[in-house]
């Protein structure tokens, strides 16, 4: 008898069926991870198992807990999730209660259980379990950060003693080192504690890491399902091949360009945030960027690595003129500029690209009024000629130029981030600033995306300027890499070398934070 | 720095805006009333008056050194207690204000509790049973509840509480010190025709609060952590909800004390809002002047309150600036 047995469950949104007459088993102390891009239904079958749909969802199909179906009322199984199941989420600021102490969110969730618990547990031990101290316990979820409250997170859901743990995408919104530690964590976690594990992720590494058994899921349905070395090392169906090779960053364009002269060019890049204590007083300033020099070449890749908050966005934000540096400057095509002094000619040479597609379009814009808008930097600009600028580049990026008249919801995260990066074409510019550009995206359209980079590059001779933590597409994009800690460069070289021979603490740590390669 | 020194210094910080806030208002008041036409000493002595005997009472009533000296002086009045001499009544502000102040405040404190004890339960139960039937009669009651008009609703508590069961008083006030029962009686149809838009704003805007809140992910985490979607409502989802309910609460002070000047005229009582309107009506600058930084007074306090209730409820607020 498997300790999770779910048979036949369906979950639908009205006539919109999302999760498709899935069968899953879980045996004790077993670990199962679900692998699928987003909108596959992986999510809502964990949530479905735990009755925790959001409103207007409606599931079907019988799941068992130790041969037990479970219970049909709402306080019983509330109990019983709660007393069997521990559950980590995808984005532990959001999910944890902002006005709560981490302590007292840990106690609530041992107290609930104690009339069943068989040992006794108490928060110091959840927290050290985790590896966080006592202090942190104190804090309030905006005073930890993110590997600390995903910590946290996993803190709680272990204070039941559950048999099963439901962990849905929980690193995919932390840095490259953070999560590799929190992954080793939940290994080491359910080993320890002989615990059964439901791994829900896109990145097909991490489950490859974690996990003894997979399940393929794709439009609401599982399409094959096994062991990891099987179904990721020789896969049978097409859908999980595809997904395979679009998680290794095989850009097929890539080849050695010649680099021009110098185009932008960094000297002595300091920038201070001011600080204010409780009264109003000037503390000790924050230096996000201190004393940065680099310089960027004609038809270059370069890409700036480090982890979250080492500064790397500030100083793409001074590049493109949307902050101003306290110190230095930075000189591009020959004018020199501190930030938002970048003269207005030069503004449509330089273009930013953001992260998240998503939130990167005004929602009550249309695509095509959206795209235009750059154009207001080019002076001499007929109006007449907008319509042939935008189709332009939203031929460049591989659309058809009739999408300008639709709403940015009307598109997917792919298609979102090509809009955003003819957004940035628009102007024609030299330098195009990147900033994550791929890790919002599903693994599945990372490769598009990144072969569209690199296509547009070859095609228009584009200067690219990368900023990420994703050393696997730096080294499948860059020419040259820059390591960054704490506002400074610590390292520099091509990627090849960077990452065979890293000579830096940092640059070490993030080499061996990489997930192996599958196969 | 400490939790308690990270809100002492809050509070500090937010009563230096307090004490500000104040000083411009005064100045504002003092400068727009100077700025209005009509002499005050010429007003009192009535147009038979002789240019000569008119100078003789602006010099009397040091009308005639410069502004601000004159607002100097009143703000140091103000100080000790002393907001000037009425000169239709004949008697000192503060006292005249004071009398009121004791029909008005527990007027408008009295609507207030009445608006969070109705508004927020009805608006919690609203958001829990979204979408069912009582949901939607709560929203219909609020509706309705913030498109009467006030003066209207005291008229119709008259007619069913004291002209039909004959158990309250239809108007008029007994003040404090000769019956204290028969004072309280007199204010409660005036505070519940008060209370009554405040509490249907409230409970519109704690149900929408709520649920926003309850499609939160940390409520979700409540209820994988073991809870029912209702009591992780109340455990955690109220509390997230109160933040913009604050706000409101805040603004609705206000809005109460500007709303007593129609109540205490419907209920013919003798509060500082009938004691402006005669004022503004007899240009009583002085008096004018005096009621409206005591309305000023109680309406800054209340925001300072307001700010002080956010940072007890929500510890992000507290360390200010830095985000």
């Amino acid at each position: 008898m498997s300790l999770l047995d779910v048979r036949d469950l369906v979950v639908r949104f009205g006539d919109v069926v999302a999760v498709n007459s899935i069968d899953l088993t879980l045996d004790s102390g077993e670990r199962l991870g679900i692998i699928g891009e987003s909108g596959s239904g992986k999510t809502l079958t964990a949530l479905a198992i735990t009755d925790l749909l959001p409103e207007g969802a409606t599931r079907a199909g019988r799941i068992s807990i130790d041969g037990a179906p479970t219970p049909t009322t709402e306080r019983a199984m509330a109990r019983l999730r709660g007393k069997r199941i521990g559950m980590v989420f995808q984005e532990p600021m959001t999910a944890l209660n902002p006005l709560m102490r981490i302590n007292d969110q840990i106690a609530e969730a041992i107290n609930l259980n104690c009339l069943h618990a068989s040992a006794q547990i108490d928060t110091p031990q959840l927290l050290a379990e985790v590896g966080l101290e006592q202090k942190h316990g104190d804090r309030y979820a905006h005073q930890l950060s993110g590997g600390q409250r995903q910590r946290a997170m996993i803190a709680m859901a272990l204070a039941s003693q559950p048999d099963i743990l439901i962990a849905d995408e929980p690193t995919s919104a932390l840095d490259l080192i953070t999560q590799r530690k929190v992954l080793s964590l939940i290994v080491e976690i359910c080993a320890r504690r002989r615990m059964a594990l439901l791994f829900i992720s896109h990145d097909l590494k991490a489950v490859a890491q974690v996990c003894s058994r997979v399940a393929v899921m794709h439009k609401g349905r599982i399409v094959e399902t096994g062991s990891v070395s099987n179904v990721l090392g020789a896969p049978k169906e097409d859908y999980t091949r595809r997904l395979i090779a679009a998680s290794r960053f095989d850009v097929s364009t890539h080849q050695q360009h010649s680099v021009g002269a110098p185009l932008l060019e960094v000297e002595g890049l300091t920038r201070d945030y001011r600080q204010r204590n409780a009264f109003l007083l000037a503390g000790k300033p924050l230096r996000a960027v201190d004393n940065v020099h680099f310089t960027i070449g004609t038809g270059e890749v370069l890409a700036l690595v480090g982890p979250s908050g080492c500064g790397k966005t500030t100083l793409a934000k001074i590049i493109v003129g949307l902050d101003t540096a306290t110190a230095g400057s930075v000189r591009f095509a020959g004018q020199s500029y501190r930030g938002r002094d970048l003269p207005k000619a030069l503004r449509r040479d330089i273009s930013l690209v953001f992260q998240d597609p998503f939130s990167s379009f005004d929602p009550r814009l249309t695509i095509g009024n959206s795209l235009a808008e750059p154009l207001h930097l080019e002076t001499g600009l007929d109006r007449a000629q907008t319509p042939a600028r935008l189709a332009e580049a939203v031929s460049a990026v591989g659309l058809d130029p009739a999408m300008l008249d639709r709403y940015p919801h009307e598109f997917s995260g792919g298609q979102r981030q090509r809009l955003a990066i003819a957004r940035a074409l628009v102007t024609r510019p030299r330098l195009l600033v990147l900033d994550e550009p791929v890790s919002a995206l599903d693994v599945s359209v990372r490769g598009e995306v990144l072969d569209l980079l690199a296509r547009l590059r070859a095609q228009f001779g584009l200067t690219y300027l990368i900023i990420s933590h994703d050393l696997d597409m730096v080294a499948a994009m860059a020419d040259r890499v820059l390591v960054m800690q704490a506002g400074k460069i610590v390292e520099e070289g091509r990627p090849s070398a960077i990452f065979s021979q890293p000579q830096h603490q940092l640059t070490q740590d993030l080499v061996a934070a990489r997930l192996p390669e599958l196969g | 720095m400490g939790p308690s020194a990270i809100m002492t210094a809050y509070i500090a910080r937010r009563l230096i805006g307090f004490g500000v806030t104040l000083l411009v208002a005064a100045m504002v008041i003092f400068y727009l009333l100077d700025l209005l036409p009509g002499d005050p000493a010429q007003f009192i002595l009535g147009i038979n008056a002789t240019p000569d005997s008119v100078a003789r009472l602006r010099l009397q009533m040091g009308l005639d050194a410069p502004a601000y000296q004159r607002f100097v002086e009143w703000l140091g009045g103000m100080l000790r207690g002393d907001f000037g001499m009425s000169y239709t009544q004949r008697a000192p502000v503060a006292s005249l204000i004071w009398d009121r102040l004791g029909v008005t405040l527990p007027l408008a404190l009295a609507a207030m509790v009445i608006s969070i004890l109705v508004g927020l339960p009805l608006g919690i139960l609203a958001a829990r049973r979204r979408g069912k039937a009582l949901d939607t009669s709560i929203m219909v009651l609020a509706q309705t509840g913030v498109a009467i008009p006030n003066f209207w609703f005291g008229m119709l508590l008259t007619l069913i509480f004291a002209v039909g069961l004959r158990w309250l008083p239809p108007g008029g006030f007994t003040p404090w010190g000769e019956d204290s029962g028969a004072a309280l009686r007199g204010l409660i149809l005036p505070s519940l025709a008060l209370a009554l838009p405040q509490a249907s704003i409230l409970a519109r805007v704690m149900r929408t609060s709520l649920v926003e809140v309850a499609g939160q992910d940390f409520i979700r985490t409540a209820r994988a952590k073991g809870l029912t979607m209702d009591e992780a409502l109340w455990r955690h989802g109220v509390r997230n909800a109160m933040l913009p309910v604050l706000t409101i609460l805040g603004l609705q002070f206000a809005y109460l004390i500007a709303g007593t000047i129609v109540v205490e005229n419907v209920f013919y009582l003798p509060g500082l809002g009938r004691l402006i309107y005669t004022a503004i009506l007899e240009r009583d600058l002085i008096l004018v002047r005096g009621a409206t930084i005591i309305l000023i007074i109680a309406v800054t306090s209340t925001m300072l309150l307001t700010d002080i209730a956010y940072a007890v409820v929500d510890p992000r607020l507290r360390e200010g600036s830095r985000t």
